[in-house]
């Protein structure tokens, strides 16, 4: 068996198997990384706006695609003889769609572009559909898309800060949702898909789901935090184990998540084509799975290095330290009282070797790790019998 | 359970609605999406919410008389209007929709015939102010003679007039504007068809809407929106149609003044009726009109009901309160909709089916119930679609949906944090009985805030965004509150119950709950001593 695989069993089985968030640099570096390439990639490659936000013509024409599809509705529509129809983009939906975009054209326009297509497909008029977008709409779909982003971020962030009592939860799952936009937009970037109103909704969307993800991640966070005292641990540690108990679901949520999603990117490249759908499960699919990263290793991550920096944390690692060390006086003691021929007294070890009529010695447990029974299969549990 | 019994009623409405299927949005059955936006006709400032939904109530009374069912017209935003209506022409509904332009009413100073652009021009190429209606005072008992049919277009020879404007009101200024030589060579260059731009305070170049006449036109003496009615009808002892005017007083003021001038063929007999930068109608003036009360017959030949009522509708909605320019126009075939839904719904299927394969790999058998959850969600979700499709006329869209697909994993989410909470209370040394409990008092929690997260989302994206965006976030939302509602009142019950049978109970193999997989030796068990009976007849 592989061995990530008997780590999932073991973590499955609660128990605490990564160390998540002392690697904190490393995931810094590794978004920071990701971040930058899908920065790049939007400064660069840029996004491929639809028309929907550039603005223009837009004509559906029932055809039968075959090699000469695309050469031959190109030259319908400059064959109009319409002025500046140079820069036409034919495209092919599916096996029976032709695509033909176009500027912005005129009422009488459009009658000709549609006439000319229909007699090209050999169908009545009416069955070529076109779509007219103002040049300004696209700027409205984004101001208002910006809009809601602000407004959401905001009252999220809110409702976040009031439900854990800690400003700093609300801004690191904030970050981490935008760290889940940057790369879900980038990642449209490099694809080069199309962005329409549909990827627009996909990344509101990815907000939601991204944050979802870090309310459980942190709701655990919040419940192991409470236990700091009575379990000796820095906040950083109680983070960690409440990442490896979630981690599991994460996994699995994601998994279920991203499932239907996936069939519905399939459906959207390989079945349909160009659409709606494949705009909007491309992003879908990106941002679960970044969101799903993002909340246990970046927000996490920044609320343990925000929380490990305040002065009750630095405090109580102090508290910690000192008792460590005392731990630690105490084992040398045990060690010594054990080598050295001369008995030493130890309060710790007389009560227990008092109470212990067992002559062999206790097996030295590692303190502060959770003392796990070993797993038998029920037929190697039968043979023990 | 109650979930059933909720989901027995929300069906058993459906089958008492007799609808079996959600409202589809355009996108998916096909039709016609229009956006336009709004600005005032003054061109800056804000748009006033109540001249917005004034709007859109004259331009849902438009597109219903298209008789198309199932249109509908929304506002969004602070400027927008949506107008969706399923498979109809979409030139005939843009030429509806787009007749949007305030209407004016200006005084003819000089209309020509030009040449008919296509044959058959009906009326022997009469141009429409040939057959002009005469208004007259209303309440007058003289009937409405076909009299004095004279073609509007002057015999007098343009001449040169000053370009100084009247003085005084803009009224006066109106009524007193004279063409200047430039201003007829101007005419005489413009031929139909040409973009017009349409000033309130400037003379206008323009045509009727034919094509026929091309009018030189004084600048707007009454507006469109001092009209309080208009209506079509067969006067008593009359045959013919005609068409009823009234206007506000301020409007009422104005059109005395420019009746009592064109009565007296100053500078024409004709005022014109201009919609959208076109003539839609340029009655003759027989004698002033003081009451603000007109009434516009067809002239010799009279209106047929269809013109008649066209054009009481123009004067009556076209007034829109705010200039609309249209900003897309959106035609989904019937054909590419259905296969769009069609790809969606395969996957949906698809997704099911790969979430379930996952579930049982997961959970064994317990997977039975991450399915149901799913399903019953799937179920409740299309019961409830169909209803508020009914009810409320919400419409599935396409981008709804994909919404719905999503919803799997928010309602597989639940579970699966509370099935972890599960394995946590056991391992801490619990009964799987009582973990079922505690476990859920703690999933609970973290079940509900995030589906409040999400439904926040759902809400913000629901209230700020447009179009097609919003049958996502409701989708979105809808399914949110519906994993809530199967969440406490199904999955919880259900594990309780299924905590009292043996073979989940204890933990048996297969169950999904066997000690192996939740990682403890054995599972504390109260009847320990049965199952150890149970073992040992087992082995025997």
């Amino acid at each position: 068996m592989a061995a990530p695989f008997r780590a999932l069993v073991r973590l499955s089985h609660g128990e605490n198997v990564f160390d998540l968030l002392s690697k904190r640099r490393r995931w810094y570096v590794l978004s920071a990384v990701v971040l930058v390439i899908c920065l790049v990639g939007i400064g660069v490659r840029g996004l491929n706006l639809s028309i929907e936000f550039r603005g223009g013509s837009d004509f559906r024409v029932p055809h039968a695609v075959t090699a000469t599809t695309v050469t031959d509705a190109g030259q319908v529509v400059t064959g109009t003889g319409l002025p500046e129809m140079s820069d036409v983009i034919v495209t092919t939906i599916g096996a029976n769609t032709v695509q033909v975009q176009t500027r912005s054209l005129t009422s009488p326009e459009v009658t000709q572009v549609r006439g000319a297509l229909a007699q090209w497909a050999g169908v009545p008029s009416d069955q070529v559909s076109y779509s007219l977008i103002g040049a300004s709409w696209g700027q409205q779909i984004t101001q208002k898309g910006t809009i809601a982003l602000v407004v959401f971020l905001v009252l999220v962030g809110l409702v976040i800060a009031i439900y854990f009592r800690d400003w700093r939860m609300a801004v690191a799952a904030i970050v981490s949702v935008l760290h889940d936009l940057v790369v879900t937009v980038g990642v449209y970037a490099w694809v080069g898909f199309s962005v329409t109103p549909a990827t627009l909704t996909a990344l509101l969307t990815i907000l939601g789901y991204s944050l979802y993800d870090t309310m459980v991640v942190f709701d655990r966070v919040r419940e192991n935090v409470h236990e700091l005292p009575s379990r000796r641990e820095t906040y950083g540690t109680a983070a960690n184990r409440s990442l490896n108990e979630v981690l599991l679901r994460s996994i699995n949520t994601t998994i279920i998540g991203v499932l239907p999603v996936l069939a519905l990117l399939i459906a959207g490249v390989f079945v349909l084509g160009t659409g709606p759908i494949k705009d909007l499960s491309l992003a879908m699919f990106v941002g679960m799975i970044s969101g799903a990263y993002s909340s246990i290793f970046i927000a996490t991550s920044l609320l343990v290095d925000m929380k490990e920096r305040t002065a009750e944390m630095r405090d109580w690692r102090r508290k910690l330290a000192r008792h460590e060390e005392r731990e630690r006086q105490r084992d040398a003691a045990e060690e010594l009282a054990a080598t050295s021929p001369v008995p030493v007294v130890v309060g710790v070890d007389v009560t227990e070797g008092a109470a212990q009529a067992d002559p062999e010695p206790p097996a030295p447990v590692a303190p502060g790790e959770r003392h796990q029974p070993q797993h038998r299969t029920r037929t190697e549990r039968r043979r023990g019998h | 359970m109650v979930v059933v019994v909720v989901l027995a009623a929300v069906y058993g409405t459906m089958a008492g609605l007799g609808g079996w299927l959600p409202k589809l949005g355009l996108d998916l059955r096909g039709g016609t999406t229009i956006t336009l936006t709004a600005a005032n006709s003054t061109g800056s400032g804000q748009v006033d919410k109540t001249s917005l939904e004034q709007a859109r109530t004259i331009i849902q009374q438009r597109v219903d008389s298209l008789g198309v069912g199932e249109s509908q017209v929304t506002t969004s935003g602070n400027d927008q209007i949506t107008v969706s209506v399923p498979n109809v022409s979409q030139d005939r509904l843009r030429d509806m929709v787009g007749q949007t332009a305030l209407l004016n009413f200006r005084v003819v100073y000089y209309g020509q015939t030009v040449a008919a652009p296509s044959a058959s021009p009906s009326a022997g190429s009469t141009p429409q102010a040939a057959g002009t209606p005469e208004p007259t005072p209303q309440g007058n008992n003289l009937p409405t003679a076909p009299a004095a049919t004279t073609p509007a277009t002057p015999t007098l020879s343009p001449s040169p007039y000053p370009s100084v404007a009247g003085s005084g009101t803009a009224q006066d200024k109106a009524l007193g504007w004279q063409p200047t030589e430039q201003d007829f060579a101007n005419f005489q260059a413009y031929s139909c068809g040409q973009p017009v731009n349409d000033v309130a305070d400037q003379p206008l170049m323009t045509c009727d809407r034919e094509g026929t006449t091309k009018y030189l036109l004084g600048p707007t003496v009454v507006s469109g929106n001092q009209v309080t009615t208009a209506s079509a009808g067969i006067p008593q002892n009359q045959l013919q149609w005609v068409v009823n005017l009234e206007f506000d007083s301020t409007g009422a003021k104005l059109f005395s003044d420019a009746t009592s001038r064109l009565s007296q063929g100053v500078p024409s007999q004709q005022f014109a009726i201009v919609l959208d930068g076109l003539v839609v109608s340029a009655p003759q003036v027989n004698e002033p009109i003081p009451n603000g009360r007109a009434q516009i017959d067809g002239g010799s030949s009279g209106f047929t009901q269809e013109a008649a009522q066209n054009l009481a509708s123009v004067l009556k909605y076209g007034a829109l309160p705010l200039s609309l320019t249209i900003d897309s126009v959106d035609t989904v075939s019937p054909v590419l909709g259905g296969e769009q839904l069609r790809g969606a719904l395969i996957a949906g299927a698809l997704g099911l089916v790969l979430v379930a394969a996952f579930a049982i790999a997961v959970y064994r058998s317990l997977s039975w119930v991450v399915t149901a959850t799913i399903v019953l969600a799937m179920a409740l979700t299309y019961g409830l679609m169909v209803l508020l499709g009914q009810g409320l006329g919400v419409a599935l869209n396409l981008p709804g949906v994909a919404g719905a697909i999503v919803g799997i994993g928010v309602t597989a989410d639940s579970f699966i944090i509370f099935f972890e909470r599960i394995k946590d209370e056991v391992r801490a040394g619990r009964t799987l009985r009582s973990s079922v409990e505690t476990g859920w008092v703690k999933a609970r929690g973290t079940v509900l805030i995030s589906d409040g997260v999400q439904l926040l989302s759902a809400l913000v994206l629901f209230v700020l965004s447009i179009g097609a965006v919003r049958g996502f976030a409701f989708i979105l939302g809808l399914t949110t509150i519906i994993d809530i509602v199967i969440t406490f009142l199904f999955t919880k019950p259900m594990m309780t119950l299924l905590m009292r049978s043996r073979y989940y109970g204890e933990g048996r193999p297969g169950s999904g709950l066997e000690p192996a997989l939740i990682g403890v030796d054995t599972l504390p068990i109260r009847r320990r001593r049965t199952r150890t009976v149970t073992d040992t007849a087992e082995e025997a």
